[in-house]
């Protein structure tokens, strides 16, 4: 199991909470795109989405903010993060969301480290390396921001699907609640991965990524009309 | 930090809300004011007129939040309102209300934006909700005063009925009024209703569809603005 520490958990829960104010209601993490083509049309195909997200994208995602959670610097894991989002439109939303997370987090935490790196970066950082910065400031270490981002990369689309399916809110849940052993793994592996970019350098951070993902996510920025922003 | 928070619990009706009142680079931010109300009930043609009726004078963006596509936006700038690099449309994934409201970050942004990129310093920035129900209101971390427009033709019962926009916006207007003899509604009950619901705070009704029929509503845009310069 990874290591994160049972006594200051309560931050967590802030930070990963749907509500708090970070701009991801208005994304569905490639989920649009996946029911308008057909290949998300119930419980069933949402779990195999999401789990195929969790090990890809999200692996990445929760690796990046465990770095950054662990004191890495941020910028070159900034970098890290584009040489890891191979299409154009989901560097955007990434940095988009980043920059959005930002805000919401100065106001929460306000910390010397995140006002630099919003100075660094005004357009926005890679949401998983804000992410890790927020929970470094919240107090929390590499194994809570791997879980937070981990977490997100599922969380996302099954509350999309809710919206563009009307799927039962209890099966979207359900499928969540099942998929909770492979976060436990997925945020364990990202976080010793996280952890060792402080002394080795951001090349052993996983670069999982879902090439359908990408390409869907490029037809869908293109879409005149959607519900989602990505 | 950019949450200045009043150190009064309970600010008085006409304070400013959204803050901080200057921009990071120390210049005095722009007025910010939320349209909101069910759909098809004419903001953005109140929006338009507005912006007809106030851009020689002042300088405007509007920032729109559609549903699913960026109508609103593009109805703005086929109707050349105002200049394209003046309007932004944000995406809201399927819930307008959460991005007026519950979650403002990509408003927020969006203002910046506008703020940063436009020469003259702007006076005002009209923040456009997509159509939604009644209980939508604006966050006052995004606008410092909304409007909350609705029409006859949704029936005369819905100040009656009230609901946070209804009670609460700092200006209701009744739209559509020229509808009234046609779908049987009786505007003065409107009225006697909306007095009911919200005391002293102003209820306009307009008829957009007329020659100058925004007048009530860019009036009291006007003493707004007035009275933030004096703040």
């Amino acid at each position: 199991m990874t290591t994160v520490d049972a006594t200051a958990l309560a931050s967590l829960l802030v930070l990963a909470d749907g509500r708090f104010p970070a701009g991801g209601h208005a994304h569905s993490g490639g989920a649009e795109a996946a029911v308008a083509a057909g290949r998300i049309r119930d419980a069933a195909d949402l779990e195999e989405f999401c789990r195929g997200r969790l090990h890809t994208a999200g692996l990445t995602a929760a690796a990046l903010a465990a770095a950054a959670a662990a004191g890495a610097d941020p910028l070159l894991l900034d970098e890290a993060a584009d040489a890891r989002t191979p299409s154009p439109a989901l560097r955007a939303t990434a940095r988009r969301l980043g920059r959005q997370l930002m805000r919401a987090a100065r106001a929460a935490w306000p910390s010397p480290a995140l006002d630099a790196l919003a100075a660094a970066r005004p357009r926005g950082a890679h949401q998983p390396v804000v992410l890790g910065v927020t929970a470094r400031a919240a107090g929390l270490g590499a194994g809570a921001a791997a879980y937070a981002a981990g977490y997100e990369a599922i969380g996302g689309p099954a509350t999309a699907v809710v919206r563009l399916l009307g799927l039962d809110p209890f099966e979207a849940t359900g499928v969540l609640a099942r998929l909770a052993p492979e976060l436990d793994a997925v945020a364990s592996r990202a976080a010793v991965a996280g952890e060792r970019v402080v002394e080795e350098g951001a090349d052993v951070l996983p670069a999982a990524s879902a090439p359908l993902l990408d390409v869907m996510a490029e037809v869908h920025g293109g879409w005149a009309v959607r519900l989602f922003a990505s | 930090m950019h949450l200045d928070h009043s150190t009064t619990p309970y600010p008085h009706r006409h304070t400013h809300s959204a803050t901080p009142a200057l921009r990071p680079n120390g210049k005095r931010r722009a007025l910010r004011i939320g349209l909101g109300g069910p759909v098809g009930t004419g903001k953005t043609a109140t929006v338009a007129a507005l912006c007809r009726a106030l851009r020689d004078d002042l300088s405007i963006a509007v920032v729109t939040n559609d549903i699913y596509t960026r109508e609103d936006a593009e109805f703005l700038l086929r109707n050349a309102v105002l200049p394209p690099e003046r309007i932004t449309a944000v995406e809201t994934g399927a819930c307008p209300h959460t991005a007026i409201r519950d979650d403002i970050s990509a408003n927020l942004e969006a203002i910046e934006d506008l703020e940063e990129t436009i020469e003259d310093p702007l006076d005002l920035i009209l923040v456009e909700s997509g159509g939604d129900n009644l209980t939508a209101t604006f966050s006052k971390g995004l606008v410092d005063a909304q409007i909350f427009v609705i029409d006859v033709a949704g029936g005369d019962d819905i100040p009656r009925k009230g609901g946070p926009g209804i009670t609460g916006a700092d200006l209701l207007v009744v739209n559509k009024t020229d509808l009234a003899p046609y779908v049987g509604v009786d505007l003065d009950g409107m009225a006697r209703d909306a007095k009911a619901q919200r005391g002293d705070l102003p209820v306009a009704f307009t008829s957009l569809a007329a020659e100058g029929g925004v007048a009530p509503v860019r009036d009291w845009v006007r003493e707004r603005l007035a009275a933030w310069r004096r703040t």
